[in-house]
């Protein structure tokens, strides 16, 4: 198991290494950090002298060298031109809103699959249960953009009951200024809403046909026949001896899905102009500011490979079999 | 003639007409790539052509709406293009690069599939963990940061230019691991089988017994996920465009048409939003249900759900 865990972290130590050497070489070859520093309106002699106070002028290696140690002890991973700070300090600023994002849909996924996926597997032949599916192959076929925008229009526009765009009001959370929270306000709760369920039209279908066939498959096993001569109440068969051992692969799903949703609250933090870490990403494209671009990058790619790590480390706890392949 | 014969006797064929939601989304399909390739043909105007377009013309709804002229069926959109034109157009531009992006991926997919699965040892271990590490990463994700990377790095003009190429390429590449993890997985299956032994014992070269005795009887799985993937592919170009990151909107994809339509959709003008939407909803939809049913047909060990 030890052994296990060290070459999986190695091999994500590894990973990272390799997407920041290719990071920085696109930020080398292609960007400008003494503009990010001090903007346009500097004389040549003066950018030269900058640029060898920096070290801009140092071999590539030993530039590469410096840029992963100050990531990694301080933090550092260059300044923003657009914001004129560090672009570490940006993005924590913005990342709040995306993970209430995600956390939202995560809960709305949550709370409707569940139920849904049980019902559907219990009871495959009743038209909620066929309505749900033929519902759910429509769902994977819409484009999230594309909900999002007729939600704006059904409860914004048009019925006015619920917000269009932004956060709302948010209140510091611990004082400290770096967590701005929408969650405890109900305004702010309320422009949650509609960027949550847009979001959460994309996975939901998902995992309804996960939870429905996992739940099937094992209603149809022994143990289940025996719970059943046993006598135990319907209640408890279905949900303590079905539904715990359902549970396992859908828990995997959900880990690697939340990846994929971070991806696409790009697509909802656009159409409602939620100041999220996706919104501040497009406007660094727009306005070609490499730098902070760079560093999302490295941040989005620090979160993947910790949550894969993660998730496959807890993996190897709870399934053996992957510990002994892994290991060969 | 004989191998006609044998497909009207096959039990694909036999399936597909017993199932009424196969048979129309194939219809429904068919239509649509007619639509696409008679394109220039059969639009009423060139969405291309800047000389055809009038400014005057914009925004006027539907025909059978109050202000509607039968000149524009579907209405015009905010620069006064003929809606129905630039759909034919954007559905033109989305089905090339979503079937190009898959034969790019599928490509790929297989080479790599193949040799890793066959080969075996070093290989083997090699690619698949290139492709477990992407395949930790979303694929839309990657598309974005690589098109996000290239608009910045050489300017929004050339990126424009070269989008249609870009995008194919860009698509292609996030996304090849499914067909590598696919290939393998049957490829392994097939090589221990007599037929390859035979091969193998009369000599002939590694690369001709891995494309043409293995290939080809691991090429069911790749037509199951192909279907599927060109879905994926469009939805991904959808995406990217509407970002702002994909087709300009001065050349009509179904994304970037939703993109240009939206901010006029809150102000009363929703026909440049939905009739693009509807469509791209409807054409991956058809897409879709046909590579379930595929996946049903050809592979039923994989079916769940």
């Amino acid at each position: 198991m030890f052994a296990f865990i060290f070459r999986r972290i190695l091999q994500a130590v590894v990973v990272m290494l390799v997407i920041s050497l290719a990071v920085f070489a696109i930020k080398n070859q292609f960007g400008d950090p003494v503009r990010d520093l001090v903007g346009e309106r500097v004389t040549p002699e003066e950018r030269a002298q900058i640029a060898e106070k920096m070290g801009l002028n140092d071999p590539f290696f030993t530039q590469y060298g410096r840029f992963v140690r100050d990531a990694v002890t301080k933090g550092d991973l260059g300044r923003s031109f657009l914001y004129n700070k560090p672009n570490t300090e940006v993005i924590i600023a913005h990342a709040p809103a995306t993970i209430e994002l995600v956390f939202g849909t995560a809960l709305i996924i949550i709370v409707i699959s569940l139920p849904l996926g049980i019902y559907c597997a219990l009871w495959p032949r009743r038209l909620l249960s066929r309505f749900t599916m033929s519902f759910s192959t429509l769902g994977v076929s819409m484009p999230v953009f594309l909900t999002a925008i007729l939600l704006i229009y059904l409860f914004a526009v048009h019925w006015q009951v619920l917000p269009s765009y932004g956060r709302g009001k948010t209140v510091d959370l611990f004082g400290m200024g770096y967590w701005h929270t929408g969650l405890l306000t109900i305004d702010g709760i309320r422009h949650l809403i509609l960027p949550c369920v847009s979001l959460s039209t994309l996975m939901l279908p998902l995992f309804i046909r996960l939870i429905r066939s996992e739940m099937m498959e094992v209603m149809e096993t022994e143990y289940i026949k025996y719970a059943w001569a046993k006598g135990l109440s319907p209640a408890r068969v279905w949900l303590v001896h079905a539904f715990k051992n359902t549970l396992l692969p859908v828990i995997t799903v959900f880990g690697v899905q939340i990846g994929i949703m971070f991806a696409f609250t790009l697509l909802t933090e656009l159409v409602f102009q939620w100041p999220g870490m996706g919104f501040m990403f497009l406007e660094a494209v727009n306005r070609a500011d490499l730098s902070l671009l760079i560093a999302y990058m490295v941040v989005v790619a620090a979160l993947f490979v910790f949550v894969n790590t993660v998730v496959d480390i807890l993996y190897g706890f709870i399934n053996p079999t992957v510990r002994i392949t892994g290991s060969k | 003639m004989k191998k006609l014969q044998q497909f009207k006797e096959s039990y694909f064929l036999y399936s597909f007409k017993r199932d009424k939601v196969a048979i129309s989304s194939f219809v429904v399909l068919a239509i649509f790539l007619i639509l696409a390739i008679t394109a220039p043909w059969i639009s009423p105007m060139d969405p291309y052509d800047a000389a055809s377009i009038d400014l005057m013309d914009s925004e006027i709804p539907p025909m059978w709406m109050e202000d509607g002229s039968s000149q524009f069926p579907l209405g015009t959109d905010n620069m006064g293009r003929d809606m129905l034109s630039t759909m034919f157009y954007g559905l033109r531009t989305s089905i090339i690069i979503g079937v190009g992006a898959v034969a790019i991926q599928g490509f790929i997919g297989v080479v790599l599939g193949l040799m890793a699965g066959y080969m075996g040892k070093k290989t083997d271990a090699i690619i698949m963990r290139i492709a477990d590490i992407q395949f930790s990463f979303p694929y839309l994700m990657m598309a974005i940061l690589m098109s996000a990377i290239f608009q910045v790095v050489f300017g929004l003009g050339s990126f424009e230019r070269l989008a249609v190429p870009l995008l194919t390429i860009i698509i292609g590449l996030s996304n090849w691991p499914m067909f590598a993890r696919t290939i393998r997985a049957s490829v392994i299956g097939e090589k221990n089988k007599e037929y390859v032994e035979a091969a193998r014992v009369i000599g002939l070269p590694k690369w001709s017994i891995m494309f043409r005795h293995i290939l080809p009887n691991s090429l069911t799985s790749v037509m199951v996920i192909s279907t599927i993937q060109v879905a994926n592919a469009v939805m991904s170009e959808a995406a990217l465009s509407f970002l702002g990151l994909g087709m300009p909107v001065s050349r009509p994809s179904l994304g970037s048409l939703i993109r240009a339509g939206q901010e006029f959709f809150f102000s009363g003008s929703w026909w440049i939003t939905v009739f693009p939407g509807l469509w791209l909803v409807l054409f991956v939809l058809v897409i879709n249900l046909l590579g379930d049913w595929l996946r049903d047909v050809l592979n039923p060990k994989l079916y769940k759900g």
